[in-house]
């Protein structure tokens, strides 16, 4: 086995009001996987992205990332997607790219643009000019255009339209590289099922309560990931 | 976009089904070469590990022929092809049988009325 791209210790994370979000929390992810990690409302997904893409700092526990503490050079490696736009709505879709490009060593100009063609998206437009939807879409591009080995995606599929989503997932496929991994956070398990290879469902209390493979629970179980989703979460006494 | 799957079977075993369907419909011909396996994930919009164990599915059962890095082949093996044609129409005919029978459809009855349905 190659070196996990991911693995989190006894990670521990509370905010101000001292309710822990995540309580030893422990994973480790593989590299070339497509992983969900789904859990209900509130739970510290967004938390975890967080943390390991090093905009929060965990209270305890370890981050390592491709084998290496968690660290402004592995920052490099990681292509992250908050589940908020946070662009400079005065520029233009061009200089947005070229900003990036400045920005990130691995950033692949050329995908990007065809990304942007493939939608009709005009790179001579104003990010203010453009909708809710095509905004998170160039969000999600720009992010997708690097050659990362670890993806984070909170919630990319949340507010955008049924057909933009199709595109959305079908550009995290298209953009699949064996050495890289991908973790999405969704609630929207149904949609984003076909293309996860592994899962982990979060609970309340931060911990990793149930992991594996998509289709073996299908295999196993004769059950969808989002069936086994609501019987996990409907059983839960802490829940 | 995408294929449509069901809730219950594992995704690789659907996109065999679907696969295999379009090989004896002769979507792809013997000895043709099918799409990548970046091409085919992307189309079905699933997982490229799911489409490669689809895949490795079809050359275990000879339907496929991997040639190295070139990529995958349909069979000229017609004994192959007919078997698989066997298979699939083995398949439909017990589930529509199992279905008749939670229905209490006898054989019988079956019988005359797929004789008065000649429009199919």
């Amino acid at each position: 086995m190659s070196v996990p791209v991911l693995t989190c210790t006894n990670l521990c994370k509370s905010y101000k009001n001292g309710y822990p979000v995540l309580n030893y929390l422990n994973c480790s992810l593989p590299s070339g996987k497509i992983v969900g990690l789904l859990g209900p409302n509130g739970c510290g997904k967004s938390t975890l992205m967080k943390l390991v893409s090093g905009i929060l700092v965990p209270d305890s526990g370890e981050i390592y990332v491709c084998g290496e503490p968690r660290s402004e050079r592995t920052n490099a490696w990681i292509s992250y997607l908050p589940e908020r736009t946070y662009f400079n709505t005065w520029m233009r879709v061009e200089e947005l790219i070229a900003y990036f490009s400045e920005f990130y060593a691995d950033f692949d100009v050329a995908a990007a643009e065809k990304m942007l063609g493939d939608l009709g998206i005009d790179t001579k437009a104003k990010l203010k000019t453009l909708s809710k939807g095509n905004k998170e879409k160039v969000q999600l591009i720009m992010v997708m255009a690097r050659r990362a080995r670890l993806y984070l995606l909170d919630e990319p599929i949340a507010g955008v339209d049924p057909a933009a989503r199709d595109y959305i997932l079908q550009t995290i496929i298209g953009n699949y590289n064996p050495e890289a991994t991908v973790v999405i956070t969704t609630h929207l398990i149904h949609d984003i099922e076909p293309i996860l290879d592994e899962f982990a469902f979060m609970g309340y209390g931060g911990q990793i309560l149930l992991s594996g493979v998509a289709d073996e629970v299908r295999a196993e179980k004769g059950q969808s990931l989002d069936e086994l989703f609501r019987e996990v979460f409907r059983c839960s006494k802490s829940y | 976009m995408g294929w449509k799957f069901n809730q219950k079977e594992p995704v690789f075993l659907q996109i065999a089904r679907h696969l295999r369907k379009e090989i004896l419909q002769g979507k792809y011909r013997p000895e043709e070469q099918i799409p990548s396996v970046r091409q085919l994930a992307f189309e079905a919009a699933v997982n490229p590990n799911t489409m490669q164990k689809a895949l490795t599915l079809l050359e275990q059962e000879g339907l496929l022929n991997a040639r190295g890095t070139v990529g995958r082949f349909v069979t000229s093996d017609v004994a192959v092809l007919r078997e698989a044609g066997e298979q699939m129409r083995r398949e439909l005919v017990k589930g529509f049988l199992s279905e008749a029978k939670e229905l209490g459809i006898s054989k019988k009855e079956l019988i005359h009325y797929m004789e008065k349905e000649e429009t199919v």
